[in-house]
């Protein structure tokens, strides 16, 4: 240690970002570091990764096992993140504090919900699956019909659809500014006289989401030369995941697991649930009924049940549905322009064990953020089901998200 | 003395300029591929002789040469028996595929993905599956003087590449022989063409996450007798293909087609037409649907068009003829000006009144239209290369040297940690809090014990402001 010792002390000083849990006299103070995987560069928070330096075709962000990735929405302030991590985690967002961001895009279930559909506000459901937020800020294209080009936009949808947070942009701003503590953190963020704004709240919200970054599996390892990452059943599994039989690699790209386009591929609907019409709803081109965003395969072992309305339990039926033959799940009577790459790919049941191996090596949360001890409205953070207390300053990481359970549970 | 380090000094200088020694690793018959690929490092050759290979080939590295060694005729021959998925999957750089026959897989025979600086050669690639040769999102590459027959797709399919080309090559009883796909800057020269369902497409398919089509010359081909029927698979984009056409040009941008031998294709000889071309599929709103400048220069026409399809014998009857034409445009945005044909009274044609005369100007200046020089390597050369990219891109997401960031600084764990990596490496596997003001880390236990023992070593060593 030697002469470095007093230097080391002050770097290893605490910052000041620890709230004093005291009653109502809490001070918030927002972090001012970068969550797990980013480092301020250039007055923002940018993402360290091992696809930094690759390029891709036309910048397309899609290839091989090398390649980089598509732009991320990044360079949000620490604090601007932060902020947007308690906003995350308040129900003070929804019209009856009843939920929060996170009672649907739970840490713990791969930041969805375990759900075929969710419960909204008055005991209404939503109309789809929740789709993870894992690596969304790469996305420009999000919900599952392809809407909302923004980051910013998405998180309108979810706060003011009366099935989901059924709140308004009025009533949303007219609640936080009614809690000083918000005003402080606000203020902290966009100067001014810490009125806050519904547009502020979606910034933040958006700055937050766009840290929720998966690219640490042992996929990735592999991808970026360390062989033995993957045993020879996950090898296997990838070269059939890439292989033109199965073909799921046209559609569920590297390095994101999704060319982001639309498509129509015919999952069945729930028992006695009417069709979707997915894409068709949004455009009213008929030749996209029946159509979804492909979704990214980045942790998808943690996002059952699957497709758009949860219709598969596990990760080994939705595989199989592609074995099924094209078009064997669309309902009487309904036409679709079914996908090109949706065929008869007549693969072995070991084939298809080895897909569901490989797609285990996609999991990475390492990178989960910290569940905050207590938001700023004083309500339950997640909207429930948090432990009280709990110690440690920010990004506890996946030791909060195991300590965290939502209420609801299927069945 | 002097005199001796004289004449050392050139030894000496070869030494050190010479490439890391490439080896050559045989395979022989009984033997496996994958299992010299494994063994294989950037730059060796692997030698496959003459035999029977019951396998698929993965090459997930850069520089690998797989070459086929045949001897009086005796081939090297990868056989899917009709079960096996690919014959030889890439996605390393620099890759070359050579002297090989492969036959009867179910996906494709040599398929790329984002490898770049390629050259696929001398292969003779028969009912390979959909695809018998498919670079796919790379760069820089050659196809040259393959054979290829019986695929149910397309023979060869270039699809969302740039700089590509595809010269002497032979296509035939496919249900395209050549087919462009959303790529740029790609020259296809001297193919033959023959019995196809169509023999060359230039397209922009919707719906793919590369959008565009573009520079793309066919030149000095044999486009000749396209009229297999359509045997594609049900649902694929081409098991829309009208049987019995030479060259489409579907959405595709500056294509230019020259100095080709285009006949006894029966429906037309070239068709130039937009997206609607392709019909029950969804619709791509980002997906230009036109087709803009294309260039039919001095090409040999003739005897195309005996034995249209339907919609083109409805549209010529309004020419009153009962053949389909030698190029065809189809109605809308085929068919305007900014279009250009040579010597048009050459040819049968139908929609080209609006098309310009084009000039003078061919294509000769077009050598290739591969990059002058190789698309530069990827960060990961070797091995210590690795370790650093890995300290870079997962390890330097929490500590930065000597500030705070989510971790303690690196030069505050180089002064706990001197001269005990291992400590380091066992930490990373199984993290304990150790610092009250700091939250635990992330287990790294995805990392094998040497590599964690290497990054240790790195962080201790290398890392400095």
């Amino acid at each position: 240690m030697r002469l470095r010792t007093p230097i080391l002390a002050l770097l290893l000083l605490p910052a000041a970002h620890a709230a004093a849990p005291r009653g109502d006299a809490v001070e918030w103070t927002l972090n001012d570091v970068c969550p797990a995987g980013f480092a301020l560069e250039d007055g923002g928070c940018r993402l360290r990764s091992l696809y930094r330096g690759l390029d891709s075709l036309q910048g397309a962000g899609v290839g091989g096992p090398q390649t980089g990735l598509p732009p991320l929405r990044e360079g949000f302030s620490p604090q601007q993140i932060d902020l947007g991590r308690l906003l995350f985690f308040d129900p003070v967002l929804s019209v009856d504090g009843s939920l929060a961001c996170a009672s649907c895009h739970d840490p713990e279930r791969g930041f969805a919900d375990g759900l075929a559909l969710s419960p909204g506000v008055n005991g209404l459901q939503t109309g789809r699956s929740t789709p993870s937020l894992w690596n969304v800020g790469f996305l420009k294209r999000l919900t599952c019909a392809g809407r909302a080009p923004t980051l910013e936009q998405p998180a309108q949808g979810p706060l003011f659809a009366a099935n989901e947070m059924g709140n308004s942009p009025e009533r949303l701003a007219e609640s936080l500014n009614a809690i000083p503590a918000y005003r402080t953190l606000f203020r902290q963020v966009y100067g001014g006289d810490g009125t806050i704004r519904a547009e502020q709240v979606y910034a933040a919200l958006a700055a937050f989401q766009s840290t929720l970054v998966s690219l640490n599996s042992r996929y990735d390892l592999y991808a970026a030369g360390f062989h033995e990452a993957l045993n020879e059943r996950e090898i296997e599994g990838m070269n059939v995941f890439r292989s033109f039989v199965a073909r799921c690699a046209e559609c569920h790209t590297p390095p994101l697991f999704t060319n982001q386009q639309i498509a129509v591929i015919g999952t069945p609907e729930p028992e006695g649930r009417a069709f979707d019409p997915g894409a068709q709803k949004i455009g009213g081109d008929a030749s996209q009924r029946g159509g979804f965003k492909v979704p990214s395969l980045r942790n998808i072992a943690r996002t059952a049940p699957y497709m758009h309305s949860g219709r598969f339990k596990t990760l080994r039926e939705a595989v199989a549905f592609y074995n099924g033959g094209r078009g064997h799940a669309v309902p009487p009577g309904e036409k679709l322009s079914l996908h090109w790459h949706i065929w008869e790919p007549k693969l072995a049941e070991r084939e298809i064990d080895r897909l569901v191996d490989f797609l285990q090596t996609l999991t990475d949360e390492r990178y989960t953020p910290q569940i905050p001890a207590r938001v700023p409205s004083g309500l339950a953070p997640g909207g429930g089901g948090l432990p009280q207390e709990t110690t440690g300053g920010p990004a506890q990481g996946a030791t909060a998200a195991a300590a965290y359970r939502t209420r609801i549970e299927e069945n | 003395m002097k005199a001796i380090l004289r004449g050392l000094l050139p030894l000496l200088l070869v030494a050190v300029a010479a490439p890391l020694s490439a080896a050559e690793i045989a395979v022989k018959d009984g033997e496996s591929i994958q299992a010299a690929v494994k063994r294989a490092k950037p730059g060796d050759v692997v030698l496959i002789h003459p035999g029977q290979y019951r396998e698929s080939v993965y090459v997930d590295k850069d520089d690998i040469t797989l070459r086929g060694v045949v001897v009086e005729g005796k081939w090297p021959t990868l056989d899917g028996e009709g079960k096996r998925n690919d014959a030889i999957l890439y996605s390393g750089n620099g890759i070359v595929v050579e002297w090989l026959k492969i036959v009867r897989y179910k996906g494709n025979g040599i398929m790329g993905q984002a490898g770049n600086n390629f050259a696929i050669r001398y292969n003779v690639i028969d009912d390979a599956g959909v695809y018998g040769i498919f670079p796919q999102f790379g760069q820089n590459g050659v196809i040259e003087y393959n054979v290829l027959s019986r695929i149910s797709d397309a023979a060869i399919y270039v699809g969302m590449c740039d700089h590509i080309d595809v010269r002497n090559n032979e296509v035939f009883g496919s249900v395209a022989g050549i087919e462009i796909e959303n790529s740029r800057h790609n020259l296809v020269e001297n193919n033959y063409a023959h019995d196809n369902t169509a023999g060359i497409l230039a397209f922009i398919t919707p719906g793919l996450p590369i959008k565009t089509a573009y520079d793309i010359v066919i030149r000095n081909n044999f486009i000749v007798n396209n009229n297999t029927p359509n045997f594609g698979a049900p649902g694929s984009i081409v098991s829309k293909l009208p049987v019995g056409i030479g060259v489409v040009v579907m959405a595709a941008d500056d294509v230019v087609i020259e100095g080709n031998i285009v006949s006894g294709n029966n429906t037309a000889g070239v068709v130039v037409t937009d997206l609607s071309f392709i019909t029950d599929i969804a619709s791509d709103p980002e997906s230009e649907p036109n087709p803009d400048r294309t260039k039919v220069l001095d090409n040999l026409m003739f005897d195309n068009g005996a034995d249209p399809v339907a919609e083109v014998k409805a549209a010529m009857l309004s020419q009153f003829s009962k053949r389909g034409p030698d190029i065809l445009a189809a109605p809308g945005s085929a068919q305007a000006p900014d279009k250009c044909i040579a010597g048009r009274d050459r040819y049968t044609t139908f929609g080209v009144k609006k098309w310009a005369d084009c000039g003078a100007a061919g294509t000769a200046n077009v050598r290739s239209h591969r990059l002058a020089e190789k698309v530069a390597p990827r960060t990961i050369a070797n091995d210590e290369g690795r370790i650093e990219h890995l300290y870079k891109g997962i390890c330097a997401g929490c500590h930065a040297y000597n500030m705070r960031m989510i971790g303690p600084p690196t030069i505050a764990l180089q002064a706990q940690y001197e001269g005990n990596p291992q400590g380091i490496a066992d930490y990373l596997a199984n993290p304990m809090k150790k610092r009250v003001d700091f939250p635990p880390m992330p287990p790294q236990d995805h990392l094998s014990p040497e590599v964690r023992l290497k990054v240790a070593e790195y962080l201790l060593n290398k890392v400095k402001k």
